[in-house]
């Protein structure tokens, strides 16, 4: 559907990733520069120009499995290590926050105003290092110049599109859940009452015309809900109040990224339906994702001291468990790439898996769970 | 007014499209089938009315001879023209149509879509049959294709293109009433809202354009020569078609409409939004002004959904079938 759909997936999926290992990093008490590196050294790959030239080309959708793989290096592109399990829940929350996003933005062109409020959380992560912040800022004119022309029906058909990308994910969030936005059925709870969208009238008048265009009647009706007039727009500029809450960061110390196990229960497997046919896209979809991850960079960590893994749970025996219990129907299954096979077709990748290969074995961390990158790419 | 009857399962959930939701009712067997799109397939189920039997089957938006690639449908639809019904499905690539029971697919139309993909979509959308023999789809560049249908047999000619509106069509419709005397018998809508109402036959002639203002109108209808247009805004609008006169406007839903549609014999109207509310509403015409009433009768609340599909099941209103984004059951509801 929309070939424009890409750069506002990565960039706020992205966004969500960046809260979520802000807050773990905080709360595994991590020495403040690493933790910092680690936040620069991953703005600093999102952004690269290399890859952003990619991402902005008009293109399809990846698959789910296709654009976890990107996500992936992403989050390893500095000393810090994920283990599988731990990897998984990451990506679980980053989705399932910007599906409930895309599906409660008021208007379909409120998405923007949710990537902006992603880009402002970006760009105060990075507030004090000038060079990635610039880097940052050229994107964000990026995405002013290339988003805010659409019509209304150019967004809807985006939207739609991120429907269909996240069509059929049911995982439970404990944030949500508290929150009373996600029923336990895994459906995120819609309002019937508050303020209508911009440029939407509250539901409830009819008005009826004469042929020469005077109003003849005007009746009531009822309108089954409890709405309000519309609130002011939210800012389309570099600067400004977005107004939308929708993208903020919604992790805080009092409100920590949970790290129950509700989203992954064997409970919530029934919901979930995954398409288990083989794609036949996948030979054209890799070479377009080696495209883009050629522009990926992986920084090394310098010294081999400096690497650590962060945990997305509260105990490592509990990220274990986690592995174990993960449903197959959730399972990510990270693209399998052959790198012996199809060498042609699959060379660029080949070559991106094989800087990786290095940077992981310098990194003594990254292989104590024996679960790093390149170990999930190979075991699948 | 309306109760909720027993759902129909279907084998996927349905997409966020607009008017995702198809029906036909086949009296002589005493079954109707219903078709929802899931991101690349149809799903489709055939129910009897006693509600004991339910098949179901699954269409792919495969282009015939490529067997590479798969692509989004954008909508199925059922139509019904007096000698035979055909189930049309539209995608990224183009357009299938089926015999109505989907067993077998009688004609492909490709898009012109090109190598590497450019930042304007390609897809169809916005199918309707309209007189004897003509089925037409919109298509993401605003062109209309109008196939020419024979009564039998799948030799189905493209007649004419349509280039009147300059933004994707949205939806299409023709006039559901049977009356012969209204001159329009066709509407077409676009993503800036624009309507084109026209007067088909071996050359379809534009009767008359009624401009947008911007917004899409994502689902629309003719009865009895009035257009009734749903838009991103929630409200609905009835046009005299031929003359573009504003008979009504309503403030109908809080979010985007996604659905309409008419029970022709009663003029009961159906809208559904991404507000998680259907509504019925009561159209009536008054000859002697020669302009159309609009009254609410009814409210439904599908929780927690986005409604993508409402459609009558029967020509005087009796039942109507509700489906939503992610929802894997097509909702029925009956009066009581």
């Amino acid at each position: 559907m929309s070939s424009r759909t890409l750069p506002l997936l990565f960039i706020n999926l992205g966004g969500e990733m960046l809260y979520i290992l802000d807050q773990r990093l905080r709360a595994q008490n991590i020495p403040a520069d690493k933790a910092k590196k680690v936040m620069n050294d991953i703005i600093t790959t999102m952004f690269n120009k290399k890859f952003l030239e990619e991402l902005f080309k008009p293109q399809e959708l990846y698959s789910k499995k296709a654009l976890r793989t990107v996500f992936d290096r992403l989050a390893h592109a500095s000393i810090m290590r994920l283990n599988q399990a731990s990897m998984d829940k990451l990506y679980d929350l980053m989705t399932m926050a910007f599906k409930y996003q895309v599906l409660l933005c008021p208007r379909p062109k409120d998405i923007l105003l949710v990537s902006f409020n992603h880009m402002d959380a970006i760009k105060d992560f990075v507030k004090d290092t000038p060079s990635i912040l610039s880097q940052v800022d050229e994107t964000y004119q990026q995405l002013i110049e290339m988003y805010t022309p659409l019509s209304s029906g150019d967004f809807q058909l985006i939207r739609q599109t991120l429907l269909i990308f996240f069509q059929d994910m049911h995982i439970r969030v404990s944030i949500f859940l508290k929150d009373k936005v996600q029923n336990s059925n895994g459906r995120f709870v819609l309002p019937t009452s508050g303020p209508v969208p911009h440029g939407t009238q509250a539901p409830g008048l009819i008005r009826m015309f004469g042929c020469n265009g005077e109003e003849t009647s005007r009746l009531q009706f009822s309108n089954g809900g409890n709405y309000t007039s519309a609130i002011r727009e939210g800012s389309f500029e570099l600067f400004g109040d977005r107004v939308t809450k929708l993208g903020t960061n919604m992790y805080s110390v009092s409100r920590p990224v949970e790290t129950h196990m509700s989203g992954t229960s064997k409970n919530s497997a029934q919901h979930t339906k995954v398409n288990t046919a083989p794609n036949p896209l996948a030979k054209e979809e890799l070479n377009l994702l080696a495209k883009l991850m050629g522009g990926l960079e992986v920084q090394k960590p310098g010294n081999t001291d400096s690497g650590f893994r962060v945990n997305l749970f509260a105990t490592d025996e509990e990220e274990e468990e986690a592995l174990i219990s993960r449903p197959d129907e959730l399972s990510y299954g990270v693209i399998k790439i052959q790198a012996t096979k199809d060498q042609q077709a699959n060379a660029e990748l080949a070559k991106i898996m094989g800087e990786f290969t290095e940077s992981g074995d310098q990194s003594p961390s990254a292989s104590s769970k024996g679960d790093d990158l390149l170990a999930m790419m190979d075991g699948l | 007014m309306y109760h909720k009857e027993k759902s129909i399962q279907i084998k996927n959930s349905a997409s966020a499209l607009y008017n995702n939701l198809g029906v036909l009712r086949i009296a002589p067997r005493r079954l109707t089938y219903f078709t929802v799109v899931h991101a690349n397939v149809v799903n489709m189920v055939s129910a009897s009315w006693d509600g004991l039997n339910y098949s179901h089957r699954q269409l792919q938006s495969k282009e015939p001879n490529v067997a590479t690639s798969t692509s989004l449908i954008m909508q199925a639809a059922f139509c019904v023209l007096p000698s035979r019904d055909l189930l049309v499905v539209t995608s990224q690539k183009g357009i299938q149509m089926y015999e109505s029971d989907g067993s077998i697919m009688v004609y492909w139309h490709a898009l012109d879509t090109p190598e590497t993909p450019t930042a304007q979509a390609v897809f169809a959308r916005g199918i309707s049959a309209v007189w004897e023999n003509y089925i037409c789809v919109g298509v993401s560049s605003g062109a209309i294709l109008v196939f020419d249908v024979p009564s039998k047999g799948s030799n189905i000619t493209l007649s004419e293109v349509l280039e009147e509106h300059k933004e994707s069509i949205t939806d299409m419709a023709s006039e559901c009433s049977g009356s012969q005397e209204c001159i329009a018998d066709l509407v077409s809508a676009d993503d800036g809202g624009n309507l084109c109402v026209w007067k088909s036959g071996e050359e379809f002639q534009l009767l008359n354009k009624i401009p947008g203002f911007d917004m899409s109108c994502s689902s629309v209808k003719l009865w009895k020569g009035t257009v009734v247009a749903g838009y991103g805004t929630g409200q609905i609008r009835l046009y005299e078609a031929v003359t573009g006169i504003l008979h009504a406007e309503v403030n109908a839903h809080a979010r985007w409409i996604y659905s309409l549609d008419i029970a022709p014999f009663s003029g009961l109207l159906l809208t559904a939004a991404e507000d998680s509310l259907v509504r019925v509403w009561h159209l009536t015409m008054t000859p002697e002004t020669n302009s159309v009433e609009i009254a609410h009768l009814h409210n439904e609340c599908v929780t927690d959904t986005q409604i993508c599909g409402a459609r009558f099941c029967d020509s005087d209103g009796y039942a109507f079938a509700v489906t939503g984004y992610d929802l894997s059951e097509i909702i029925r509801y009956t009066q009581t």
